[in-house]
């Protein structure tokens, strides 16, 4: 960007030594950013996380959307990794028995009748990541019976494999965050440089703007706009507007962040070395001002994905964000909705929640790192 | 300081009329007027619709008129009448639906306010003064863990619990006899029982933020060279910490209040849904669910409106508890 635009400063440098300036300022970040333990393990979650939801077929053992009647509300099956003193891992059988007097399902573990879990288990062929035709999953039941069931995290009232409607699940609530701080950027970049680079007049507007959308208690806002989501849109659309909605608040703390960084980088001389050469505002903006904040912004928008995420699970846990059939830990959670469900069955709400938990923390944690690395004075507000 | 109280005041009034703005488009956004859908509801348990009634209301809402004058007679009449225009889902106006149910959620947010205030100062200076100790590590990782954790979860956890190991019903803000008798100190104390719950349940997100924010402040004072100077003149540690640093690092956390009211509210909206109680929370859901749109347009214009007002009270608060902010 920097040979395009300004020839002249490029005369006086070296082009190597320009490249091992910029080098050596990500080179830095990572050194920083290195430092800080918990903040490099949850990079290697959050990866781990949108690997498995990338690679979610593969993973799940089981169609999602598969019931099962015999196995309504099954209680969650623990993995035991020995047989007869063979690695062999295996799960206890579930045997059924109806409670006649609570026409419930009753089930018993029976020790002796394993059922053993196949690695890299064949399966029916399907189609990975819309390209790969594959006929294995990561594991799946050996040599299965009618009778053999591998819930490793429960089953719901319809006696759906809830592990595989977790891992499922995280291929919408993960990508929701993503596509929304996606949108968050673009909004928080251009009104907050706009905000910052011309001040004054325009300045106390949007600020103004941005404070009055901050005042307002958020749920009500966007319960009133998902509501207003026809029910009988396609999954696709109502994805895309829940993420628009969910992201009309999570770029003004972006917007604040990049005015701060404009307002004190206006002045600047190579902003105005830029100026004098007679660059345009916008291009100033975007190829002067904005690659010296970047890693700011990647760590504020990496502490916005968390508030989305949690934005969507709210929404759709009320029953107004997005609906069944499409499967996010939202919809999961509206499963344990009351807390007659959730008594029956607390594998309904404890599951998704820890899932939830886990990516949020891990994310928090990775943003935390990633501002101190960006900032070595911890001057952020 | 009478300067400043004007300022914010004068700032208070377009955001107000924005969030009335705000909460008109939502009233507008399902399909179809808010005649048609009553007109369809009546006819749907059969009951014969008079012309004039129609035209009578149609006059009032001015629903033939653009956009602008249907806002003007809408907020002309909750400003002049206090009429919010009627809920057809109970066939009320929504005026007698709303206050006791605004009162409590605020009260809860209140409480809430008290509550995560109460135990994060503490906390946050026992983190910071005892910085990487155990209970410093402790107080950093649930406070994560609740910063994570999603509120309405968190109240449906602590049902279960109660339910399961402690036998106990819960729910609600009151025992089924004292849902409708009148306050008595019995009633009260049967609301204390019930109320401890939801604060938690709303107050963990906050109250784990405002530790945070305590401790961090904290630290930058504490490493202040009038803190050495202080100790050197042999102040005892207790008194230093608390008359200079931890009121210097308090201020912060007042301007808190700006976005912590917001979040309670919020927050009390999902926590009341799960534990059905009797605050604006259920009856925004449902109201919303049932497209029962002036309800739900007045519900989410008197949540904002009192948030701002909150918010207003705070930023005062803060002015006279830190005399640099009224200065600016």
């Amino acid at each position: 960007m920097t040979n395009t635009a300004i020839p002249a400063a490029d005369v006086l440098r070296d082009p190597r030594a320009n490249e091992l300036a910029v080098a050596g300022q990500w080179k830095l970040f990572w050194l920083r950013f290195r430092r800080h333990r918990l903040a490099v393990i949850s990079l290697v979650v959050v990866l781990a996380l949108y690997l498995v939801a990338a690679f979610a077929q593969f993973i799940a053992p089981f169609d999602p959307n598969a019931t099962n009647a015999r196995f309504t509300y099954a209680p969650p099956q623990y993995v035991s990794l020995f047989y007869d003193g063979k690695f062999a891992p295996h799960v206890d059988r579930l045997a059924m028995t109806l409670n006649k007097e609570s026409m419930r399902r009753e089930f018993t573990k029976e020790a002796d009748q394993p059922v053993f879990i196949d690695v890299l288990a064949p399966s029916e062929p399907y189609k990975l990541l819309g390209l790969f035709t594959v006929e294995t999953k990561f594991f799946g039941i050996e040599n299965a019976e009618r009778g053999d069931s591998l819930y490793l995290f429960g089953a719901d009232r319809l006696g759906r494999d809830i592990f595989s409607r977790v891992i499922y699940g995280a291929q919408i609530s993960l990508s929701i965050g993503l596509v929304g701080v996606f949108l968050s950027l673009v909004l928080g970049v251009t009104i907050g440089g706009i905000s910052g680079f011309f001040g004054g007049f325009t300045d106390v507007v949007i600020q103004r703007f941005i404070e009055l959308l901050r005042s307002i208690p958020t749920i009500p806002l966007w319960m009133g706009l998902a509501a207003a989501i026809p029910v009988g849109w396609p999954p696709l659309r109502t994805y895309f507007f829940i993420t628009l909605i969910v992201s009309l608040i999570g770029w003004t703390a972006l917007a604040r962040e990049v005015r701060g960084k404009f307002l004190s980088m206006r002045d600047e001389d190579f902003v105005t070395a830029a100026r004098l050469d007679g660059m345009s505002e916008i291009g100033i903006i975007f190829s002067h001002l904005v690659p010296s904040f970047v890693s700011h912004i990647i760590a504020t928008l990496t502490l916005a994905i968390p508030t989305m995420i949690l934005a969507e699970t709210a929404l759709s846990f009320l029953g107004i964000g997005l609906q069944p059939p499409i499967i996010s830990w939202g919809t999961l959670l509206q499963e344990a909705q009351n807390i007659r469900a959730v008594a029956q069955a607390p594998w309904l709400l404890f599951t998704p929640a820890a899932a939830i938990v886990i990516a949020v923390l891990a994310l928090n944690f990775l943003g935390d790192g990633l501002r101190d690395a960006a900032d070595p004075y911890g001057a952020t507000s | 300081m009478l300067q400043f109280l004007a300022k914010r005041l004068l700032y208070a009034i377009p955001t107000m009329f924005a969030v009335s703005i705000i909460a008109f488009i939502i009233i507008q956004l399902p399909p179809g007027d808010y005649l048609t859908t009553l007109m369809a509801d009546w006819a749907s348990q059969g009951g014969a619709v008079e012309a004039g009634t129609v035209a009578a209301m149609r006059e009032r809402y001015g629903l033939d008129q653009p956009a602008y004058i249907q806002y003007y007679k809408w907020i002309a009449g909750i400003l002049l009448h206090g009429d919010f225009g009627m809920s057809f889902e109970y066939g009320r106006p929504v005026s007698e639906l709303i206050w006791s149910r605004l009162g409590f959620s605020f009260l809860l947010a209140l409480l809430t306010l008290i509550f995560s205030w109460v135990i994060a100062v503490p906390i946050g200076i026992l983190s910071a003064v005892r910085q990487y100790s155990i209970a410093d590590y402790c107080a950093t990782l649930i406070a994560f863990v609740f910063l994570a954790l999603p509120n309405f979860v968190l109240a449906l956890a602590m049902m279960y619990a109660m339910s399961a190991w402690f036998g106990q019903s819960v729910g609600g803000l009151f025992s089924p006899e004292f849902i409708d008798a009148p306050w008595s100190l019995a009633r009260f104390w049967d609301f204390l029982k019930h109320v401890w719950l939801p604060v938690f349940a709303i107050g963990t997100g906050s109250l784990a933020a405002l530790v945070r924010i305590m401790r961090a402040n904290l630290l930058d004072e504490l490493r202040k060279p009038y803190v050495t100077t202080a100790r050197a003149k042999g102040v005892s540690e207790f008194a230093l910490l608390m008359r200079y640093p931890v009121r210097i690092a308090l201020n912060p956390l007042i301007s808190a209040l700006g976005w912590i009211l917001p979040a309670a509210v919020s927050t009390e909206i999902l926590v009341s849904v799960v534990m059905s109680l009797p605050t604006t929370g259920p009856l925004l859901l449902r109201s919303l669910l049932a497209q029962d749109m002036y309800l739900a347009g007045s519900l989410i214009l008197l949540i904002s409106v009192l948030t701002i007002i909150g918010t207003l009270v705070s930023d005062i608060l803060l002015a006279l508890a830190d005399p640099r902010i009224r200065l600016q």
